[in-house]
């Protein structure tokens, strides 16, 4: 349980971890995918793994990025490489849980939905799951140094292109 | 063949002389789902089920599909592995619903009949009656009523699975060609490594026609191209068995020269564009040839893939007729170090629901589908390579593997 203390303690980093994660939405909702490995830090690690393996400890992730580089060609594939049908996401995110502060690296975990909208106007629930998160400062920035995201559901539908 | 003829159960009659013309009819009807379901998914072919090492410890057991019928892998007390239709005898019930576990029997949870890890029944729940009422009758035999069993064999790690006793020994079926390609990839213990479901929007034929196509990779997937990590020293080709119903699609470098090491670097160096960090695609020459792409398919459903250092299997799974589920299941070798683990994960981008050079599969089966729907009277046609159903060396520009897998639906569905 978050006692008063953890949250008086906490309450900047909320905050902060707050706007992070807004930003970090939003530039994905919004299509400013360029923008995506901006919110790592240079030598960030980032997963998007299914509850399956997780919960039996397999290592395989549907994405793997590990250092700017991988970030970076996430996208530029997705932009100049890959062919899917259009689509957007948007993201709910909630439940932000501080799992350590006390050192310099602040670990969360929070739940988060992705409906998925299609160029044809269909949409649908295409993702939810939970993200345990390590928030770093570098240079008076708040920044991803780890991004574990974990799918309850292991079906994707067609194709998982657009990075959660 | 006789192209008169009609499918039992349906009104389709194969409306051409050869397989290099493929009416949409196929990807829609539901009737013709239902006949595969009986005599294709159930009939003379091997099914992928699990690996040996997935259930390694007696009692240990999978759930897994052979088209839609469910279908449980169990190892036995003597170390045998066994596999059931996972339906129990009495009223239908899935007898196992999670989807892996460890039991020492197998208990219905609707009425309490049990089963051993041979699907022999055991026991059922107030079988006596309850003082001296109800119950069996003496007419019912416990022998009789077992789980239905299906015929399992274990190829290099494989546990392949059929309901048909007509179906030839494994090897056999896919020939000795094919049966050293396996070999040739799987030349030691496996490791799972995680596992990946995709759901197309497609009837499940369209998925496999498009692994036989080795025709669209480069055109389709043009991460390699773009990237310029397209080697021009490549060659490949195709195998079939001799049936037609099993394939190899491969690639290869060809003996490295200084020569054509500088052809490779001057391609990638001249792009616009480039990778940021090519860690995904090394190549650790594990396999002792210079092969960087193989991909086998075994009639109906099961792929086996070795992309570089990415071995994986797939097994396709029909959800109706316009759906179906693709099962990864990503592996290694048992005897991997970290490095090899960690290499492995990298190259995994490639493949899988957000593979680089992959995730395409996913959405042009439905592209066709939906062309499918609207069209039930129009044909997909085959030309590439010829009407012929034969191997190819030196090119895959060729639709021979996917005229061969029309040839073994219609011998399975006997039109």
């Amino acid at each position: 349980m978050t006692t008063k203390t953890d949250l008086d303690r906490d309450l900047i980093h909320r905050l902060r971890i707050d706007a992070l994660v807004a930003d970090y939405i939003h530039c994905i909702d919004e299509d400013r995918l360029e923008e995506w490995p901006d919110y790592f830090t240079a030598d960030g690690r980032y997963k998007v793994i299914t509850r399956e393996n997780f919960d039996l400890g397999l290592p395989v992730a549907l994405i793997y990025c590990d250092g700017r580089g991988m970030f970076e060609d996430r996208i530029s594939a997705l932009r100049t490489a890959n062919i899917y049908e259009p689509h957007v996401y948007c993201h709910m995110v909630s439940a932000l849980k501080i799992l350590d502060s006390s050192g310099p690296e602040i670990k969360t975990q929070s739940n988060f939905t992705i409906t998925r909208t299609m160029s044809e106007g269909g949409m649908m629930t295409f993702l939810c799951g939970k993200i345990f998160d390590t928030v770093t400062e570098v240079d008076g920035e708040l920044k991803f140094k780890e991004r574990t995201v974990i799918l309850d559901s292991r079906r994707i539908d067609t194709l998982l292109v657009i990075p959660v | 063949m006789d192209t008169a003829q009609i499918a039992p159960g349906t009104d389709f009659v194969w409306p051409s002389e050869d397989v290099s013309q493929i009416p949409f009819r196929v990807y829609t009807d539901q009737d013709l789902y239902d006949r595969e379901q009986r005599v294709l998914f159930q009939g003379p072919t091997w099914n992928f089920l699990c690996l040996d090492c997935e259930i390694p410890e007696p009692g240990d057991y999978k759930m897994t599909y052979i088209g839609d019928a469910p279908i449980v892998v169990v190892r036995d007390e003597n170390g045998d592995i066994n596999a059931m239709v996972n339906r129990c005898a009495h009223k239908g019930s899935l007898i196992c619903y999670k989807p892996r576990g460890n039991v020492k029997e197998f208990a219905c949870i609707y009425h309490n009949w049990t089963y051993n890890l041979r699907g022999k029944l055991t026991g059922v729940a107030f079988g006596k009656g309850v003082r001296g009422k109800g119950g069996l009758t003496e007419e019912f035999k416990h022998d009789e009523h077992g789980l239905e069993r299906i015929r399992v064999e274990n190829v290099r790690g494989f546990i392949m699975g059929t309901f048909s006793d007509e179906t030839p020994p494994f090897a056999e079926y896919i020939g000795e060609e094919l049966m050293a390609s396996i070999d040739r990839v799987f030349i030691k213990p496996l490791k799972v490594l995680g596992y990946h479901s995709q759901i197309f929007p497609n009837n499940w034929k369209l998925y496999v026609e498009n692994n036989k196509d080795s025709y669209h990779a480069s055109l389709l997937h043009v991460f390699h191209n773009t990237f310029g990590v397209v080697r021009p020293t490549m060659t490949g080709g195709i195998k079939l068995s001799k049936s037609g119903w099993h394939h190899l699609s491969y690639t290869q470098r060809e003996e490295i020269g200084d020569e054509n090491i500088a052809k490779e670097n001057l391609r990638s160096k001249q792009d616009d564009y480039a990778l940021s960090d090519t860690r995904m695609m090394q190549h650790v020459l594990e396999l002792g040839d210079q092969v960087t792409n193989s991909i086998q398919t075994v009639f109906p459903t099961m792929v086996l893939q070795q992309i570089l250092n990415a071995i994986a299997v797939r097994q396709l799974i029909p959800k109706g007729v316009h759906e179906s589920e693709l099962i990864w299941t990503i592996l290694g070798f048992e005897d991997d170090d970290a490095d090899m683990d960690e290499l492995r994960l990298q190259v995994n981008n490639l493949v899988g629901p957000a593979g680089f050079i992959s995730m395409e599969d996913g959405c042009v089966g439905g592209f066709i589908q939906t062309a499918a729907k609207a069209n039930g009277d129009a044909q997909t046609i085959l030309p590439m390579g010829g009407r012929k159903i034969e191997p190819s060396v030196g090119s895959r520009v060729t639709e021979s593997a996917v005229r061969g897998f029309w040839k073994g639906w219609r011998e399975c569905m006997g039109v």
